[in-house]
């Protein structure tokens, strides 16, 4: 489990005060996977460093299973750090290191004996698809192939977090949903805590179990992904579930959020039965987000449609909407 | 006499040609030694402490760099030499010959080498050292196993380029007492007349630079893995074609 409590960080910039990260606080539960989504310069990368105590934070506490990893003095901080496996958007490979002498850097740092590294990176490189791949060097990786390498890396100290970094935002989306598969599996097998930033909505959609927005340094929003999603006037569930560009038209539009069962519902026949009226949808969105089914709809009905009575029964169906 | 008697017959090339070059030899192999031995501390030291370095010491940094690194390199080498024929006699004993050479040779060349090995390192790009300190690796750690192994092809070139600089240079201390190649050019073809003399020193140091250069090359490339057309050069790894075309 993963707490970060009041994180805080600000530079110093000649004479300016920069705050990055201005009271950063989310929990984690142990074995889950939990996007922070943010634009860039929303303090994505900040957040990242103090995680990793690269860089120190200026006040608030990061805890890894009970333990807080702000607490430990500098000396320490090497320990604490290999509780933490840590993937990179471009991988950060060493060229001049094999795939097998990559993944096994990190075993090398604290004197694993030769007979041990080379049977843990065997079996990491097998668990990441790169059994075959073991002598090649990162030049003749391909991107996919890298990020894998950079997994296995990040897996053979043992930690308990798996911290990734926009880990497919310099990938196709093809090898981004494999990358995404095998991070989804890999939590599975190994019971990984997984943090993961990017500002791709895809990879929260794909496998995040929760999910926080992070805005100029704050947590705007953050919950489990069923829970977001159905939040009709939330920016993340406008970002899980965005209504495609359309033209408004001249009659009065709603805009309904249906989520889970009622969403596989005939919630529409239903509404035009009932009002004897017709809809005309002018945009949707459907998504199945953490096993449920979601749906972001706009719909346009008659200027003489009793709206507020609309309203209540949609409402008295489960259905969130509003006047558009 | 032509040309080609005189190189079996000249006394200048006879005899005098193969101890200068042993005494040019043993210049370049010590100063080179010693420039490696410092240089490369130096150098590390300098890209480590540097501002956005893995060991922030600005004061020690300006300090190291700005009055000792640069002040040295802009002082003529032929200059600096003369100057430090007292610290020679003090060191070694002696003024004169290819050891007492060797001093000043190192000097010239240490602050030179540690700047190409400070730009080596620096090219290692930052997102490498994270991740080598997220892993839990020590500076030293960082700086053994990530800056100076991922360097390793620059800084090869840049011992490659500052060895023949070494060449260089030590023709110039072979003229103030060094001995060598330098001595037997100037005495021979500058005071005496004797273009055969000269024109074979010639030779023979372009050939010593060539071999050198070569050498680098050879060396930087086979520890190069950097680009997927060099990254087998250091094992070859022999590939068949994947596809082959039938009847070709």
């Amino acid at each position: 489990m993963i707490t970060v409590s009041d994180l805080r960080k600000t530079y110093q910039q000649g004479s300016r005060t920069i705050t990055a990260l201005d009271g950063v606080s989310l929990t984690v539960p142990r074995g889950s996977i939990h996007g922070i989504i943010g634009h860039s310069g929303a303090g994505k990368s900040t957040l990242v460093r103090c995680l990793t105590l690269l860089d120190r934070p200026t006040s608030g506490s990061v805890t890894i299973d009970g333990r807080e990893l702000t607490a430990v003095k500098d000396s320490e901080i090497r320990t604490a750090r290999r509780r933490i496996g840590m993937v990179f958007q471009h991988a950060n490979l060493m060229d001049s290191r094999t795939a097998a002498q990559n993944v096994a850097h990190p075993l090398e740092l604290v004197k694993t004996p030769k007979a041990d590294i080379s049977s843990t990176v065997a079996r990491l490189l097998d668990l990441v698809g790169l059994a075959g791949f073991a002598d090649a060097y990162p030049s003749q990786l391909s991107g996919g192939q890298k990020q894998r390498v950079g997994i296995a890396r990040a897996l053979a100290s043992d930690p308990d977090v798996l911290l990734c970094d926009e880990p497919t935002s310099a990938l196709d989306p093809t090898t981004t949903d494999d990358i995404l598969d095998l991070i989804h599996n890999l939590t599975d097998t190994l019971g990984l805590t997984v943090l993961i930033i990017t500002h791709e909505m895809n990879v929260v959609k794909r496998i995040c179990d929760s999910v926080s927005l992070l805005e100029d340094g704050r947590v705007v929003e953050h919950g489990r992904l069923q829970d977001v999603a159905a939040q009709l006037d939330g920016k993340l569930s406008r970002a899980l579930l965005p209504l495609p560009a359309h033209r408004p038209g001249r009659m009065p539009a709603l805009e309904l959020l249906l989520a889970g069962d009622v969403a596989s519902g005939p919630v529409l026949s239903d509404l035009g039965r009932r009002f004897d009226l017709s809809i005309n949808v002018l945009a949707g969105s459907v998504e199945n987000l953490a096993d449920s089914r979601f749906g972001r709809l706009r719909i346009e009905v008659s200027e003489l449609a009793p709206v507020e009575e609309m309203l209540q029964y949609l409402q008295s169906q489960g259905v969130a909407a509003k006047v558009a | 006499m032509d040309f080609f008697d005189q190189l079996f017959t000249n006394p200048g090339i006879t005899r005098a040609l193969p101890e200068e070059f042993a005494a040019t030899m043993q210049m370049i192999g010590i100063s080179g030694f010693f420039t490696l031995l410092v240089g490369l501390p130096l150098g590390v030291f300098l890209s480590a402490s540097a501002p956005d370095g893995l060991r922030p010491m600005p004061l020690t940094n300006k300090v190291i760099s700005g009055v000792v690194v640069n002040i040295t390199r802009s002082i003529p080498f032929a200059i600096l030499m003369v100057s430090l024929i007292p610290l020679a006699r003090l060191l070694t004993g002696t003024s004169i010959g290819p050891v007492a050479a060797s001093v000043s040779l190192s000097i010239g060349a240490i602050p030179f080498f540690a700047r190409l090995v400070e730009t080596s390192l620096r090219d290692v790009s930052s997102g490498k050292i994270d991740a080598a300190l997220v892993m839990g690796s020590t500076r030293m750690q960082v700086v053994t196993k990530v800056l100076l192994r991922e360097a390793l092809p620059g800084l090869i070139a840049a011992f490659t380029t500052t060895l023949v600089t070494l060449v260089g240079y030590s023709a110039m201390a072979g003229i103030i007492g060094g001995g060598g190649l330098g001595r037997l050019a100037y005495n021979y073809g500058l005071q005496r007349f004797d273009t055969t003399v000269m024109v074979v020193v010639i030779i023979i140091i372009v050939l010593i630079v060539q071999a050198i250069q070569l050498a680098g090359d050879w060396a930087a490339r086979r520890v190069d893995h950097r680009s997927a057309a060099t990254a087998g050069s250091g094992k070859r790894l022999r590939r068949k074609a994947a596809v082959q075309v039938v009847g070709s």
